[in-house]
């Protein structure tokens, strides 16, 4: 058991302050990159994925050096990996743990699904209601039809 | 409601809505007055719909108001490339309100976002066609009294027709009894139904015209769209299933009246047409007094 522990912790290595986002779902690591503008980070960043995970089979990590969320800007996420869990280290020490939640609005994240839907035909900011925060559906502020979990897309 | 845009019909409060109908009766008595002679209104239709367009612009012309603009987008820059936000930039500077159509959804609330004048959505696509649920309304109270506790029948395509949507919500703030009416292919979606029943208010679903024609004070037609239909056999089956004849009207309420949005193609036969039931004409008509009311109540001419 301890040396399993062990293997786990050699695969990514510990940060000493800063964020870790843990059960983020493989297929999602790099779109939460993405949206958490991480692509360009100068501090340490450490990615990995595809690793077993008792929970969800395979699981995604990133631990972000010296970076500390708000949390409008964590819940972005939460569209594209609602079984993340942020943990937040200082001084190699968990100070705390929390689920990502839903936000009431996401700007300019997903693509509406509606083809003819204005944004996907102008160069516009997509803007949703979250409606459903537990099936997940959202609102387009402008065509007003609703984005499913089904049909969620990266912008 | 000075300088707000109008983009879908829950932009506007009940009340709102009750003010413009009022507004748009005092026109009904006196419907040429030249109240906006000093203002200059765009029509931008990047669509032709010339039944909406020529009542805009009949409305606005009675009104002393200059009329500009353009009727589909092959007589505009749009040819040319010019994105929506630049025709709209452009444009504002040249008028003091706009009145636009334009075939995609969303695009009227994109407007109204980066335009400094107020914007009227005339259709946008398959979403909002917010002043055709307000004539419908006005011809409702018009003709029944009032828009309380009726029992109002959709008929034909209630999937696809945005006019049914539209007005089966507004009419949900009124304690309507809904009867909706199409084959089972057309019914009206969940998103809308669901606000029916967010109200608790009856309604039944079916699939025969004739069992509801005397129930209601309300007969609303539409008309069943060949290419919603994938399979044309389908379509074959329910064309003729909602055909309103004269001699279906026998055993109505005296005080029915058939709407209808136009164009109509077959679903009421023209031998209904002098039945004093049949109001799709003057329906048609109340749709110049609702946008003479909303023209001079978002131009700050009337409160």
């Amino acid at each position: 058991m301890e040396k399993d522990i062990l293997r786990k912790e050699l695969k990514v290595s510990a940060i000493e302050n800063g964020t870790v986002i843990d059960h983020v779902p493989s297929g999602s690591v790099f779109q939460v990159i993405k949206i958490l503008n991480l692509t360009e980070y100068q501090n340490q960043l450490l990615i990995a994925t595809n690793l077993d995970s008792q929970k969800m089979g395979k699981k995604g990590i990133i631990k972000v050096s010296n970076k500390f969320f708000k949390s409008d800007e964590i819940n972005k996420i939460a569209l594209f990996a609602p079984s993340a869990t942020l943990i937040i280290i200082r001084n190699f020490e968990v100070i705390e743990k929390k689920k990502v939640e839903v936000p009431d609005y996401a700007e300019n994240i997903v693509k509406c699904f509606n083809p003819n839907c204005i944004t996907n035909n102008e160069e516009i900011s997509t803007k949703f209601t979250v409606i459903d925060k537990i099936d997940l559906k959202l609102r387009c502020h402008y065509c007003e039809k609703i984005t499913a979990r089904k049909n969620i897309a990266f912008r | 409601m000075k300088n707000r845009s109008l983009i879908s019909i829950n932009d506007f409060t009940r009340e709102e809505h009750i003010r413009i109908l009022d507004l748009a009766g005092a026109f009904e008595k006196l419907p040429k007055q030249r109240i906006l002679e000093d203002f200059v209104v765009a029509t931008l239709f990047f669509e032709p719909s010339t039944r909406t367009r020529l009542s805009f612009e009949s409305a606005a012309t009675r009104l002393g108001a200059r009329v500009i603009g353009f009727t589909d987008a092959s007589s505009s820059s749009v040819t040319k490339g010019e994105s929506l936000r630049d025709t709209i930039l452009t444009v504002s500077n040249y008028c003091d309100i706009i009145v636009m159509r334009h075939p995609r959804e969303g695009s009227a609330r994109f407007a109204s976002e980066i335009s400094k004048i107020p914007i009227i959505n005339a259709g946008d696509g398959s979403n909002q066609h917010p002043t055709q649920t307000l004539l419908d309304l006005y011809s409702i109270r018009k003709t029944q009294g009032s828009l309380d506790n009726l029992n109002v029948a959709f008929v034909g395509d209630l999937k696809y027709g945005r006019t049914v949507h539209s007005l089966v919500q507004a009419l949900c703030n009124y304690r309507t009894t809904f009867h909706l009416v199409s084959p089972l292919e057309l019914k009206l979606p969940s998103t809308v139904k669901n606000s029916i029943k967010e109200r608790n208010l009856e309604y039944s679903q079916s699939t025969d015209l004739e069992e509801v024609i005397p129930k209601v004070d309300i007969l609303y037609m539409t008309r069943i769209q060949k290419e919603r239909f994938s399979d044309p056999l389908d379509y074959e089956k329910v064309k003729y299933a909602y055909i309103l004849r004269n001699s279906m009207l026998a055993g109505a309420k005296p005080n029915l009246k058939i709407m209808h949005p136009l164009p109509r193609v077959s679903e009421i036969t023209t031998d209904v047409d002098d039945n004093p039931k049949a109001y799709y004409f003057k329906q048609a008509l109340n749709g110049v007094f609702v946008r003479q009311a909303l023209l001079a109540s978002i131009l700050g001419v009337v409160e």
